[in-house]
């Protein structure tokens, strides 16, 4: 049992070379990198477009005013795009099953979610998280915030907690890669979907879609259910005020499955052939 | 032949077609409720667009979005790069209009295949108004094919810039950018606060998706919809004419190696 004397920090050495290269390599070419962030930077403007100008025609969309949307629109962003910069490129994984680079990281010497995890690291992301990191600055300092440090604890603990769910989300749908190959759009109708479901008020939703986005994909818990606790509103059955210190266990949940999903995409994996 | 092409290519792969659908249809179900919702806090029509003509707005955008591409294509900027564009300039047929009928087939089995039951299912499980009239399905049909043509012709010039950029990727992404904003996939265009309206209808955007809903949707009705068409015929011939120049000062300026 040499590897338990190891101290952590040592075992950690090759995922941290590992990013950190990648982290380098995308930030030599100046001027592709520049345009990669405003990219995304206006993919998240658009995104806000699209709340704000709902909100040009009408005063509250489910029963929030365009602060509080404007809060809910940025803890899920913010959760989205850091998710998205870490495991998002799970996304790639039919790219890499074809290409027979699945099979290359199985002879190193580290876990296969882990190395692909670190395989990559989308620096570029940084425009979308700035867009959001903006929003939730704006939202929490103009907003109607309950301030209290239980707040402060609920803002932090819903940040970790989202950004857990929607790379449970991604993770999950990498498992379910290894059957779908072809069909690999299907799993954007959780993970995309899931975002473009989280930045909404919940109570936009009927009945069975709100279940589904609350206990199916808990995608409520990034951003509506903590919410309704950060702005103390009154809420409702299906989102009252005190749900929101159980995000972290929907994350928990999430991710349970999500293991579940990348052990039988593994399992089945039969590798791309020689 | 070629349109035929590009149907049988496309229609390979059904199963990604059949994703394809399952996410147009989730997205449609999100972007059907918050739209009910906006017009449920306005207690009014917004922009022209009441409650069932909001839904086929959300469904036909849905089942066009597959159709029409608005997301672009890289095809013929990798070709130009790697010179294989060299050899469409041999074929007997203009690339511009060789390309456009591989698109036009593309556009074809995905409205068949992917736009079709997800419009299906919206129509189901919404109250949807349908086109108004038998001259809104006909005009309706060549509205979508215009958007098809508008949109294809302007990722053209896009991809034929890599002539002169060795990177084309910023300027790929501003126009998907720009255009998935102004075309009228998220939101109704008429619902856009008016100098962003102005600045759209401007654009060729619309015509790429908002005209060919509003149409179906029956939001434009009777001589309208005259004009509507037309802004799309000039989006049409503006851009496949100036895909021809830039194509023409292009082979001008390609010189490809090889032996």
């Amino acid at each position: 049992m040499a590897d338990a004397r190891v101290p952590l920090s040592q075992r950690l050495r090759p995922y941290r070379v590992l990013l950190a290269s990648r982290a380098r390599a995308q930030m030599q070419y100046r001027a592709s990198f520049v345009t990669d962030i405003l990219g995304t930077v206006g993919v998240g403007l658009a995104e806000f477009a699209e709340v704000w100008v709902i909100f040009h025609n009408v005063e509250l969309l489910g029963g929030l005013d365009f602060k509080a949307a404007l809060l809910v629109f940025a803890l899920s962003n913010l959760a989205f795009s850091l998710a998205d910069m870490f495991v998002g490129h799970l996304d790639q994984l039919p790219v890499y099953i074809r290409a027979g680079q699945v099979d290359a990281f199985y002879v190193r010497p580290l876990p296969l979610l882990a190395q692909l995890m670190t395989s990559e690291l989308s620096m570029r992301r940084i425009g979308r998280l700035s867009v959001a990191v903006v929003a939730l600055v704006v939202a929490l300092t103009t907003g109607a915030v309950a301030w209290s440090p239980a707040t402060v604890v609920l803002i932090v603990l819903t940040v970790v907690s989202g950004t857990a769910i929607f790379a449970a989300l991604f993770t999950a749908a990498g498992g379910l890669q290894f059957f779908l190959v072809d069909g690999s759009e299907f799993t954007n109708s959780f993970t995309y979907g899931g975002q473009y479901a989280a930045q909404q008020s919940q109570q936009v939703f009927p009945g069975p879609l709100r279940i589904f986005w609350t206990f199916v994909v808990p995608t409520a818990f990034v951003a509506y259910v903590p919410a309704v606790a950060i702005l103390d509103l009154p809420g409702d059955s299906l989102a009252p005020p005190w749900l929101a210190w159980c995000t972290p266990l929907a994350a928990l949940l999430a991710w349970g499955i999500a293991g579940l999903c990348w052990r039988l995409g593994t399992r089945h994996y039969q590798g791309a052939g020689g | 032949m070629l349109v035929r092409a590009g149907f049988r290519r496309h229609s390979t792969y059904r199963l990604a077609l059949l994703a394809g659908m399952t996410t147009n249809s989730v997205f449609g179900f999100i972007r059907a409720s918050i739209l009910l919702a906006a017009l449920t806090s306005a207690n009014a029509a917004i922009g022209g667009y009441d409650k069932p003509t909001t839904i086929a707005f959300v469904w036909w955008g849905q089942a066009l979005l597959g159709t029409v591409n608005l997301w672009g294509f890289s095809e013929v900027k990798d070709r130009v790069r790697s010179g294989d564009i060299a050899v469409d300039f041999l074929r007997p047929i203009n690339p511009q209009l060789a390309y456009l009928a591989g698109d036009l087939g593309r556009a074809a089995i995905n409205l068949l295949g992917r736009g079709l039951p997800a419009l299906l299912l919206g129509a189901l499980l919404f109250d949807m108004a349908w086109p108004p009239s038998a001259a809104s399905w006909v005009v309706g049909a060549v509205s979508v094919a215009l958007a098809v043509v508008v949109a294809f012709s302007g990722n053209f010039v896009i991809n034929l810039l890599a002539f002169w950029l060795v990177e084309i990727r910023g300027i790929t992404l501003l126009w998907m950018i720009t255009g998935g904003l102004l075309c009228g996939l998220y939101l109704p265009v008429p619902w856009f606060p008016d100098w962003l309206r102005t600045i759209a209808q401007w654009s060729p955007f619309p015509s790429m998706l908002q005209n060919p809903i509003d149409i179906l949707a029956g939001r434009v009705v009777g001589a309208d919809i005259a004009s509507a068409v037309a802004v799309q015929l000039f989006w049409a011939t503006l851009l496949i004419v100036l895909g021809q120049v830039v194509l023409r000062a292009g082979r001008r300026r390609l010189e490809v190696q090889g032996g």
